[in-house]
C-alpha cells in the first residue's frame, strides 16, 4: 500500500474517536468536523515525511483542537496563524495526550457521536445519511450514490439534519448506566438500519448500495470494541456478517434476486460466516438472549447448511417462536410460518398466518407466502388470487418479478407433482 | 532455530480494506510465502479474527475469570501460543482452563482463526 492509501486508512479508522473527542471539546458538530478536516490536512502533509504517529487518533485530536482554536480565533479577529511549530514535538505531547484519552472517555465520545446521529427527531433516512457522513466519513458524493439521489439533494438533506441536531439538546455530560444502555440500543438500531439500506436493495441499485453493508459491519465492530461484553451487540454484528456473507450469491447476472434455496452456496463468504458464528458463540455464554442474537442464530442455521435440504428447520421454528416472545410482530410470525411449513406442513403454516390477514393485507410478502401455501394444498385458484395480490403490492418491479418467478416455479412443481 | 513472526497493525484499518486492497496485499504476501515454502522454511501461518471475536481467560485466580474481548494489559508479555481444533468456544475455554490449572498466573486470550495453513517444514 502506498503512503496516501495507508494514511487514508489510518484517518478513516481514527475518525470516530477523533471527531467524538473534538465534539466533546468544542460542543459543536461543525467546528468539530472542521477541526478534524484541518488535522487530516496536516497529517497528509507531515506523516509521509515523519512517519505515522504512534497513536493517530491522539495526534488528530491534539492537532484538531489547536487548529479549531485557531479557526475560532480567526473568525473573531484576523489574528495571524500561530507558527507551524505549535505542533512540533508532538511525540512528547502525545504521551500525555494518550494518558488523558482514557478508555471511559473515548467510549462515551464515540457513543455520543453515534447517538446524536440517531436523534428521534430525525427520520431514518436522515439518520443514516448523517451517520455515514459524520461517523464513517463518507463524502457527500459517496452517500448520495448509496441513496441514488443527486449530490446537491444529499448535501441539503445532511445540512437540514445537522441543523436539527444543532437545535436539539446534545447531552454532553457523561451518561449514567441506564442512559448509556438506552443510547446503545438506539445506536444498534441505527446501525442495523444502515445495514438494511444496503441489504434490501435489489436489481440495478444493489451494487451501489452494497458498501452500506460493509460500513454497517464496520460500525458494529466499532461498537463491539467499545462494549465488549454486550451480547446483543455481538448478536447484531454476527447477524450482519451472516447475512452479508451471502451477498455474492444473492443476485443473478441480470441483477435479479436469487432465492436462498437456489443460491450457489460455494459463493458465500466463509470468513464472514466463521466470524459471525464465533460472535454468536460468545454471545450465548451470557445466556441473555435478545432479538439480534436470535435473528443471528437463525441466519447461522441457514449459513451452516451445506445444501438447502440440510437446513435445521425445527431449530429455526423454535428460534422464531423465541423471537415472537422477545419482539412480537406479525412479520416474525409470517417468517415463522415458512419454517412451520417445512417442519409440520402447509396446513399448520396456513393456520398460523390466516389471523395476520388484516394487519398484513398491504404487505406483498404475506400474499406471496400465503399463495405458496395455498398452492401446496391444491387450492390453486385461491393461490392465484393471492399471487396476483402480491404482484400488485410489490414495491419494485424486481419484487414483482421475484413473486412471479416463485409463482412460475410453484405452478411447475404443482404440475409435476400431480 | 525456529522463529515466530507476530503481526501487529491497526485492526480497524486492516479489516476495512476493500476487496481489491485485500486481494492485492494477499497476492504480494503469497509471492514471499511461496518462496519460503520452496525453501522449506515456512511453518504454520494463521490470520486471526478481529479482537471483537476474542475471549480472555484470566488464570491468576481459581476458578479462572472469563472476560469478553482481547487481552489488554501491558504488564504481561506474550510468551507463547497454542492452536487447538474445537467444535465451539466452550470447548476451547475448557482446554484453556486445563492448561491454566497446569500453569497458573497470567492469562490466555482465546481468539478464533480466520485462516490457517499448516506449513511445509518437518520440524
Amino acid at each position: 500500500m502506498n503512503d496516501v492509501a495507508w494514511i487514508d486508512a489510518a484517518l478513516t479508522s481514527a475518525r470516530p474517536q477523533a471527531v467524538g473527542a473534538l465534539l466533546r471539546y468544542f460542543r459543536d458538530l461543525d467546528t468539530a468536523e472542521e477541526a478534524f478536516q484541518n488535522a487530516c490536512l496536516r497529517a497528509l502533509k507531515t506523516w509521509p515525511a515523519n512517519g505515522p504517529p504512534r497513536d493517530p487518533a491522539a495526534w488528530l485530536i491534539m492537532v484538531g483542537r489547536n487548529t479549531g482554536i485557531d479557526a475560532a480565533r480567526r473568525a473573531r479577529k484576523q489574528t495571524p496563524l500561530p507558527p507551524e511549530d505549535l505542533i512540533s514535538d508532538l511525540d512528547d505531547a502525545e504521551e500525555t495526550m494518550v494518558d488523558r484519552l482514557d478508555g471511559a472517555h473515548y467510549r462515551d465520545d464515540i457513543l455520543r457521536l453515534l447517538f446524536i446521529c440517531c436523534h428521534p427527531d430525525l427520520p431514518p433516512a436522515q439518520q443514516i445519511a448523517v451517520a455515514l457522513r459524520i461517523v464513517s466519513g463518507l463524502t457527500v458524493k459517496q452517500v448520495a450514490r448509496a441513496f441514488l439521489i443527486g449530490e446537491s439533494a444529499m448535501e441539503q438533506r445532511i445540512t437540514r439534519a445537522k441543523a436539527r441536531i444543532a437545535g436539539a439538546d446534545v447531552p454532553f455530560e457523561t451518561p449514567g448506566p441506564v442512559e448509556r444502555a438506552e443510547r446503545l440500543g438506539g445506536v444498534a438500531r441505527m446501525i442495523y438500519v444502515v445495514f438494511n439500506e444496503g441489504y434490501s436493495a435489489i436489481g440495478v441499485e444493489a451494487p451501489a448500495r452494497a458498501p452500506l453493508c460493509d460500513e454497517a459491519i464496520r460500525l458494529g465492530r466499532l461498537l463491539l470494541r467499545l462494549f465488549q461484553a454486550e451480547p446483543e451487540i455481538m448478536g447484531l454484528t454476527a447477524l450482519m456478517l451472516l447475512q452479508h456473507a451471502r451477498t455474492p450469491a444473492r443476485f443473478d447476472a441480470a441483477g435479479q434476486i436469487v432465492l436462498l434455496d437456489d443460491q450457489d452456496r460455494g459463493l458465500w463468504n466463509g470468513e464472514m460466516i466463521a466470524e459471525g458464528l464465533a460472535l454468536i458463540d460468545k454471545a450465548m455464554r451470557h445466556a441473555r438472549p435478545g432479538p439480534y442474537q436470535v435473528q443471528a442464530a437463525i441466519a447461522a442455521l441457514h449459513d451452516r447448511a451445506a445444501r438447502p435440504e440440510d437446513t435445521d428447520w425445527t431449530q429455526i421454528d423454535l428460534l422464531y417462536a423465541n423471537l415472537e416472545v422477545l419482539q412480537p410482530s406479525p412479520i416474525i410470525t409470517l417468517n415463522r410460518a415458512v419454517a412451520v411449513d417445512k417442519v409440520r406442513g402447509p396446513v399448520d403454516a396456513l393456520a398460523m398466518i390466516e389471523p395476520l390477514g388484516e394487519r398484513l393485507s398491504g404487505y406483498f410478502y404475506f400474499h406471496g407466502v400465503r399463495g405458496a401455501l395455498l398452492l401446496r394444498l391444491g387450492r390453486a385458484e385461491e393461490a392465484r388470487v393471492a399471487f396476483d395480490r402480491a404482484i400488485a403490492l410489490a414495491n419494485t418491479p424486481a419484487e414483482a418479478a421475484h413473486i412471479r418467478m416463485q409463482l412460475d416455479r410453484l405452478m411447475q412443481d404443482a404440475t409435476a407433482a400431480s | 532455530m525456529l522463529y515466530a513472526i507476530l503481526c501487529y497493525n491497526d485492526e480497524s484499518a486492516v479489516w476495512s480494506w476493500s476487496k481489491d486492497e485485500e486481494d492485492a496485499c494477499m497476492a504480494r504476501l503469497a509471492v514471499v510465502q511461496e518462496r519460503l515454502v520452496e525453501q522449506g522454511k515456512l511453518g504454520p501461518v494463521a490470520r486471526l479474527m478481529p479482537t471483537t471475536a476474542a475471549t480472555t481467560l484470566r488464570k491468576d485466580r481459581e476458578p479462572p475469570l472469563v472476560i469478553d474481548g482481547p487481552f489488554a494489559e501491558t504488564k504481561e508479555q506474550l510468551l507463547g501460543f497454542y492452536v487447538v481444533d474445537c467444535a465451539a468456544l466452550d470447548e476451547a475455554l475448557e482446554i484453556a482452563s486445563d492448561l491454566g490449572r497446569a500453569n497458573p498466573g497470567g492469562a490466555y486470550e482465546i481468539r478464533p482463526l480466520a485462516t490457517f495453513r499448516p506449513g511445509s517444514f518437518a520440524a
